[in-house]
């Protein structure tokens, strides 16, 4: 348990006079109701971003009349979305049906619960933390295949059987990223990978070479993993309509949509955690202050979505065999060469 | 090989229809392609067609020559100044009505307007079916320049209804020929913009190179034609071939190319772009002095006979066809769509590869489908 969550139980226990146990318990549900606001706002801001910045590619205005810069407008879609009806098609299978959104959203919210957005606000830090991202994420495939199997419809079918294919592959890259750069740290705890780039500096430069590669492999690999174009094949609307939620109306369509933000929000991070010392300021500036790192780590990730963003507003899209020779044929053998790369650089002790 | 026949044996996979359209983001319109697949794969296109049917060519025999041209705006409303011109060029062959050079010159000029706004809206769509969101608005941006010289002059922005029989419905607007001119100028700029965005984009090769190709033969044999047929080698342009309005006068190259791919028809379209850009560079500068409009009867009848009129529109050879009995109105009319004839080849193209190489080559065929069904 890290400083936050002390501070609760303890301000629960000395203040409010609970139990032991009572206090952990609620706060337990003080932090899972925090995330979920987490989640709902950080959705929300980023389908307003993204508005946005296509627009200032596109030489449009976007969102601009809802609040500030139009940054209402994403709230008002969202209490749309709420009061739609929830409509489906007749010979569904009712039951995944209804639960594919929730794997989605569940494995979002676990993965977002062990970033450390500073070095106080990290509500889950587990020896195995990165691993434990990977993981989760990979369960959210479930979700987008089981909604294109259950939905009844050819189109969706099509777009959950490529979702499986996609994300499936591309996880072993981003994987393989990851074991490159625990290499380097000689650990997967969140915390103590932030902690090695306090004493060495940003992986990024401390593992130079191969810590860029692996950058470059991970941007590629954490796009196709949160669905976006260039590897938008899943939803791919002009062949497919709208893919695997095609039969989801409402709030269900809400939740894949804002899952998908939220997913990017979660690989944009974890790009900043593996390579640009998460939290951590610039020359340490600000390291000694406490709670600033959030400040920090919020803008290095909204870093990495623009840049997620900027391709989906350039690229065309694969096709599915294109974007399998690119897994299989070009990144897994890089990223493989990769750990061997980065294994002899550490073993050379050539890392800054 | 040995390995994937075994595979092949083992594995037993089945074929299944998909239900591409109606109402499809592909499909431009209301266009229905029944699709054979296996898996990814497509085992067979069967393209259905009817459902913007509006019977346009009965409509004109119904009406006098003089109503029918405002009929075929709607057939290609993205070439609609060409509709308007072929059967005004036809009307006036058969009645035998002499147009000036001005009026000649001034349809022409409009006509390579009117192509240069479809093919950037081609190329914006292009983009969009290939995922490319971005190109859709800067296409768009373009071709809104080439709309308001439109607006200006005809008073309309799309289906102009400008061309008329015995010449053009109103006179040149005073700043057409200084916003043409900067058109060009800024245009010229701009369309190398569109290889940087697209054309050069490594994705967009992979997707486009090597996919649905058809030979020179095979697109004589299907009948089709425009850019589509040109860039598997087939001379077919009109304007070359069967020079009407003021095309004789001007320099201009047929855009062709070999390779019969996606690809190549992406490329000669988007040549076209810089040939139409220099056809009107070489008469905007020179427009004959006269009036806008020939004297006319007030009731055209044509003599008894068959009478064809063919022209180059944006997608290609458009050829009216009238049969007259003497009367005011035409005993039959037909028109030769290029569109139609094009979705011809979407099988060939399109059979044995994926549903996205399937959009592409539905998307460089550029049809419009009210053009297919008339």
């Amino acid at each position: 348990m890290t400083a936050n969550n002390t501070i609760i139980t303890d301000f629960l226990m000395n203040e409010m006079h609970l139990t032991a146990d009572l206090a952990f318990w609620v706060e337990i549900v003080v932090v899972a109701a925090v995330y979920l606001g987490v989640f709902a706002v950080l959705g929300l801001f980023l389908v307003w971003m993204e508005r946005r910045v296509a627009a200032f590619f596109q030489l449009r205005l976007g969102p601009n009349r809802r609040g500030p810069a139009g940054i209402f407008q994403t709230v008002a879609d969202a209490l749309k979305l709420v009061s739609k009806e929830l409509t489906g098609t007749e010979k569904r299978d009712r039951f995944l049906y209804t639960i594919a959104p929730y794997f989605v959203i569940v494995t979002a919210l676990m993965a977002l619960a062990v970033l450390p957005f500073s070095y106080e606000l990290q509500a889950f830090d587990i020896n195995l933390g990165v691993f434990f991202i990977t993981s989760v994420s990979s369960v959210a495939v479930i979700g987008i295949f089981l909604a294109g199997w259950a939905s009844n419809n050819k189109f969706s079918l099509i777009g959950g059987m490529r979702s499986g294919i996609q994300m499936i592959s591309y996880e072993l890259s981003t994987g393989m990223v990851i074991v490159a750069m625990a290499v380097l740290t000689g650990t997967l705890q969140l915390s103590e990978i932030v902690g090695y780039q306090q004493e060495h500096g940003w992986l990024i430069l401390s593992g130079h070479i191969p810590a860029i590669i692996g950058f470059m492999i991970f941007m590629i690999a954490g796009t196709a993993e949160s669905n976006r174009t260039p590897f938008d094949l899943v939803e791919a609307e002009s062949e497919l309509g709208s893919g695997y939620h095609s039969e989801y109306s409402g709030m269900n369509f809400a939740y894949y949509f804002l899952a998908e933000f939220v997913n990017m929000f979660i690989i944009s991070a974890m790009a900043v955690i593996l390579f640009f010392g998460a939290w951590l300021s610039p020359f340490g500036i600000t390291d000694g202050i406490p709670y600033v790192g959030v400040i920090w780590f919020v803008i290095k990730t909204l870093g990495i979505v623009f840049v997620m963003m900027w391709f989906r507003w350039t690229f065309p899209r694969f096709r599915i065999d294109q974007l399998l020779t690119l897994e299989w044929k070009y990144l897994i053998p890089i990223s493989m060469v990769n750990i061997v790369l980065m294994a002899i650089v550490v073993w050379l002790g050539l890392t800054f | 090989m040995g390995n994937q026949q075994f595979l092949a044996d083992k594995i037993r996979t089945e074929e299944y229809l998909l239900n591409m359209g109606p109402q499809h983001p592909a499909t431009h319109g209301v266009m229905r392609m029944v699709l054979k697949l296996d898996g990814e794969e497509i085992r067979d296109v069967e393209p259905v067609m009817g459902y913007i049917h509006r019977s346009i060519e009965k409509m004109c025999e119904h009406v006098s020559y003089k109503q029918a041209i405002h009929l075929t705006d709607r057939l290609d409303y993205l070439s609609s100044h060409m509709n308007n011109e072929a059967v005004a060029l036809l009307v006036e062959k058969a009645a035998g009505i002499e147009v000036n050079d001005r009026i000649k010159v001034i349809r022409t000029i409009m006509a390579e307007l009117t192509r240069l706004a479809s093919h950037q809206l081609w190329w914006a769509v292009m983009g969009m079916d290939t995922g490319a969101l971005t190109t859709f608005f800067y296409g768009f941006r373009d071709r809104e320049l080439i709309n308001d010289i439109f607006e200006e002059t005809c008073g309309s922005r799309l289906t102009m209804n400008y061309s008329l029989i015995g010449g053009v419905r109103y006179d040149l607007h005073e700043n057409f020929v200084k916003r043409v001119k900067d058109f060009i100028a800024h245009f010229k700029k701009k369309l190398p913009e569109y290889d940087n965005l697209l054309s050069n984009n490594v994705i967009f090769r992979k997707r486009t190179e090597g996919i649905g190709i058809l030979t020179k033969e095979q697109v004589i044999d299907f009948g089709m034609n425009g850019p589509t047929a040109r860039a598997s080698g087939f001379a077919c342009d009109i304007r070359k071939k069967l020079p009407y309005s003021a095309y004789d006068k001007v320099d201009f190259q047929e855009i062709l190319a070999t390779e019969g791919d996606a690809f190549a028809r992406y490329k000669v379209r988007i040549l076209e772009m810089w040939e139409s850009m220099s056809i009107i560079e070489q008469l905007i500068d020179n427009i004959p002095e006269g009036e806008h409009r020939v004297k006319t009867k007030a009731v055209i009848k044509l003599p008894e006979g068959e009478f064809l009129q063919r022209v180059e529109t944006a997608r290609g050879d458009l050829g009216v066809y009238v049969i007259s009995d003497g009367k005011k109105n035409p005993y039959r009319l037909k028109f030769r769509s290029p569109s139609f004839a094009n979705m011809h080849g979407l099988n060939t193209m399109s059979v044995g590869t994926k549903i996205a190489d399937l959009v592409v080559n539905f998307s460089t065929i550029d049809v419009v489908v009210p053009d297919i069904d008339r």
